[in-house]
């Protein structure tokens, strides 16, 4: 352990265990932060972390073990307990009130009296005060939806001061921002401790961990397995330490000849059921054995233009040209037909699209194959052609565990992942739409992944990748295009790509326009 | 003991066992508080439901009602919507029924009659549904509203058309004329009688065998065919569904398509089995009931046929205790029912937490 024996401590967890039913989710973690610091906590999906945060924000009661804050032994039953003990929480998913104001959110849940008014009045003062402190620049009349995604989050984080949070708990804070973005959160959170606030960070991006932590503690299959000292500390022995073997973190990118042009998009534009523009008239076009990334902050654009592309959604104007088939808004909505043409799709969220939960590994193995000859025999449906497909494919993709009986919600994220990809590329398309591949999936799947997408390439395929991990479009990509608001702020080659380059299109910041 | 095969216990077994446990401990203390004896209530109700022949004919008469608006629930929840329309699908069935039976009774052989009149109960019902199902999938109209008020829309019209059409010049009674005598379904003691087995009379017939073929049916559409699975994609994740290229609202009016022809068959067990003629509210409660069955039943075939089975009890065994003791009415069963409903849907889980922590401790210390 390397942390000064002088420094304060403002949390402390001590041989802390929980268990699910079987799931061991917690074991013996033990957990120093000192006050003031930056603590992160690093582990692959499923290692623990959220079940760890859960406990120390009184979520989840521990089947043994002691948590102490600023010394104290303590006993949490419930969130507002450990509110009352200084410990904020600020969550991946935002916890705001669309058409309420920035004042209104935090106010919500410490309205004090019956009447509005009074409380108000107080809170505006004191939250000018502590904007005023922290230089957290927030719009207090605006109502949250209005707002971009870096205010909301830094309104999550003036609700837990307003609550007098002196350890704020930051689950996954940078997915949603564009690199300059998280610039701006990390000077925020430097300002926070310079105040005295501890900052607990929980991420999967090693990169955030080196840039802002002063320690960092790394959980595998849940249990405490390192504790670093950030600056004694790389890249490269963290993931280590996460993923328990060596990780290769490049993928091997080789020359691949062009071939024709598979899919061109001219002019499309896509308004949502609320009439938005969401799509704003994009161009672009992909051949045969190239990966184009689309780049951006979530949220601008791509996951309308991937459903519209996998028919799933009606374009309001424009083309779709996949070689003879051609999507136009007169197109009757039918994924089965795109998928005719030789277009699979990788849906963006697994759960919301890409598995049936309910359903039986098998099952999930052919949803949207299910009306293939292969796959019906008579009226009945051809259960050996299902489990053979599924042994196959688990076989190939190393999916964990192999039973096809298994309730597709019973896999982790990765092998979830796995399953939908597998049946994507098992379809041998000529196109293959992908949206946010490993996204919720471990490092050692992260790896698999790219390299089956590689392969796919390899092999002629053209692929569009939707990604909001600039990484993995980076490394993946021959071109990039960058989406902002809809539209394409700029395209990208490989040999130019840098970082900065795209931080800047992504938030639009060059003032070129691309049609 | 494995850990799945504990929960898969929990879930099918010790849950709805302890919650219809619940439901008799409370139907005990009203019991009680009305001055009647439970044990000897309870007596009475399972003699008169399985005490003999003839109760064991009207349990099974019953519950083949029953199991024809539990799968029409079924059916409708495995594609996400709720039908609550049984009760008018059932009604409007009869209007099938009947239409055929007297209409083309003239002309044709009652061979043929018969299964035309069964599959006009089954169509009449299903475009009642229909409706509903349409409105939902391309109105947006919520089926639950929707399908409630179709069941009051059919109640008036069939009282109208009882009374205005189908009534029998000069008699008060607002029902149709009768079948022709050779427009009936086997009664159960003549099937029986067939095999050389006595049974006493009842009003049981063999629409018991088409309910149970309905339930293999229904069991075979959903779990082995891509229909089926089409309908359970949609039921569990219309995006998912919309993703394979499945187009949701199609598959709605799909499964209302059968969940009403379904519930349209309570009119082939009750007219065609039973009346022998159209008569007024001949589907009184079986819709409503059929959505505690699917509850209890957990939406699948062999659980419906329990769970009907135990409605088809409760009311017959009901009938016997209302006689057999003054201070008891024929409510009571509504009462039995209503708490059935209560504990085990709308409290379903209420023990979970507390046996799923006694099942663990328990797995834990047999590993």
């Amino acid at each position: 352990m390397s942390i000064d024996p002088n420094a304060s401590l403002a949390l402390e967890l001590l041989e802390v265990s929980k268990q699910f039913g079987a799931v061991k989710a917690n074991q013996d973690i033990n957990l120093s932060v000192v006050s003031g610091s930056v603590h992160g906590i690093i582990g692959e999906n499923g290692a623990g972390k959220s079940t760890l945060m859960s406990i120390i924000y009184g979520l989840y009661q521990p089947d043994k073990g002691q948590i102490r804050v600023n010394g104290q032994a303590i006993q949490l039953r419930n969130p507002q307990q450990a509110i009352s003990l200084g410990i904020g929480m600020v969550h991946q998913h935002f916890m705001l009130v669309e058409t309420f104001t920035a004042l209104e959110n935090i106010i919500l849940g410490a309205e004090g009296g019956a009447l509005l008014k009074t409380t108000t009045a107080t809170a505006r003062q004191q939250l000018e005060q502590i904007i005023a402190r922290h230089g957290l620049a927030v719009p207090l009349d605006i109502p949250v939806a209005e707002l971009s995604v870096g205010v909301q989050q830094r309104i999550e984080i003036l609700k837990a001061l307003y609550r007098n949070a002196r350890i704020l708990i930051l689950d996954e804070p940078t997915g949603v921002l564009t690199p300059q973005e998280a610039d701006e959160l990390f000077v925020i959170l430097r300002q926070l401790t310079a105040q005295g606030v501890t900052v607990l960070l929980i991420t999967h991006k090693l990169r955030e961990i080196m840039a802002i932590t002063d320690q960092v503690s790394v959980m595998r299959q849940g249990r405490m397995v390192a504790h670093r000292k950030t600056a004694e500390t790389t890249i490269a022995e963290l993931a280590e330490l996460m993923v328990g073997r060596k990780v290769r973190h490049t993928v091997e990118y080789s020359e691949v000849a062009l071939g024709t042009e598979r899919l061109r998009v001219k002019d499309l534009v896509v308004r949502d059921a609320s009439g938005v523009e969401r799509v704003k008239k994009v161009n672009f076009h992909l051949n045969a054995g190239e990966i184009v990334g689309v780049a951006g902050v979530s949220g601008n654009g791509q996951s309308e233009l991937l459903q519209v592309l996998a028919g799933i959604i009606s374009p309001t104007a424009g083309e779709i040209h996949y070689s003879q088939h051609m999507i136009t808004p007169k197109t009757p909505i039918d994924a089965a037909e795109v998928r005719r043409w030789g277009v699979a799709h990788v849906p963006e969220d697994r759960h919301r699209m890409g598995l049936v939960l309910p359903f039986q590994a098998y099952e999930s193995q052919i949803l949207g194959y299910q009306s293939e000859p292969k796959y019906n025999k008579g009226l009945s449906q051809n259960y050996t052609a299902m489990l053979n497909t599924y042994a196959e494919q688990a076989e190939k993709f190393d999916i964990r565990p192999r039973s096809p009986y298994l309730k597709s919600a019973s896999f982790s994220g990765g092998n979830q992942q796995k399953i939908v990809i597998s049946r994507e590329i098992n379809a041998e398309p000529e196109v293959l739409l992908v949206g946010q591949p490993t996204r919720g999936v471990d490092i050692g799947a992260i790896e698999f992944i790219h390299q089956q997408l590689m392969e796919l390439r390899a092999r002629g395929k053209a692929i569009l990748l939707v990604s909001v991990e600039l990484d993995e479009i980076i490394s993946l990509s021959d071109r990039i295009i960058v989406m902002c608001d809809g539209m394409i702020t700029g395209e990208v080659a490989r040999e130019e790509v840098n970082e900065t380059l795209l931080g800047m299109l992504m938030a639009n910041a060059t003032g070129e326009q691309h049609g | 003991m494995k850990a799945s095969t504990a929960e898969r216990w929990l879930s099918l077994f010790i849950l709805p066992s302890l919650n219809l446990l619940t439901a008799f401990f409370f139907t005990a203390l009203i019991l009680l508080i009305t001055n009647v004896n439970p044990i000897e209530a309870a007596h009475y109700m399972i003699q008169g439901a399985f005490g003999s022949q003839e109760g064991w004919g009207y349990t099974l008469y019953y519950t083949t009602n029953f199991i024809f608006t539990g799968l029409a629930v079924a059916i409708a929840f495995h594609a996400g919507l709720f039908n609550i329309g049984g009760e008018g699908q059932a009604y409007i069935g009869g209007l099938g029924v009947t239409l055929v039976a007297l209409g083309l009774s003239p002309y044709l052989p009652a061979l043929i009659v018969i299964p035309l009149s069964i599959i006009a109960g089954a169509l009449f019902g299903a475009a009642w549904a229909a409706i509903p199902g349409y409105l939902q999938a391309y109105r947006d109209s919520h089926i639950v509203i929707t399908t409630i008020m179709f069941n009051f829309i059919a109640a008036s019209l069939m009282v109208y058309l009882l009374v205005n059409v189908f009534a029998v010049p000069g008699e008060m009674t607002p029902a149709s004329r009768s079948f022709p005598d050779d427009i009936k379904l086997w009664q159960w003691h003549e099937f029986m009688g067939f095999f050389g087995v006595d049974f006493d009379s009842s009003p049981l017939n063999i629409s018991l065998l088409l309910a149970l073929l309905c339930c293999y049916g229904v069991w075979f559409l959903l779990w082995k065919t891509r229909w089926g699975y089409e309908i359970r994609t949609v039921g569990a994740n219309p995006d998912a569904a919309i993703y394979a290229g499945i187009n949701p609202r199609k598959i709605w009016v799909l499964a209302m398509l059968l969940g009403g022809a379904l519930a349209g068959l309570v009119s082939v067990n009750e007219l065609l089995g039973v009346q022998h003629r159209l008569v007024l509210g001949f589907n009184a409660g079986y819709g409503f009931a059929g959505i505690a069955v699917a509850l209890m039943g957990r939406n699948h075939p062999i659980g419906i046929i329990l769970a009907a089975l135990l409605f088809g009890a409760l009311y017959q065994g009901g009938a016997e205790l209302a006689f057999e003791m003054p201070n008891v009415t024929r409510d009571m069963v509504i009462v039995i029912q209503g708490l059935i409903i209560l504990f085990s849907g709308a409290m379903e889980f209420m023990y979970q937490p507390l046996v799923r922590r006694l099942l663990w401790r328990w797995v834990r210390a047999g590993a």
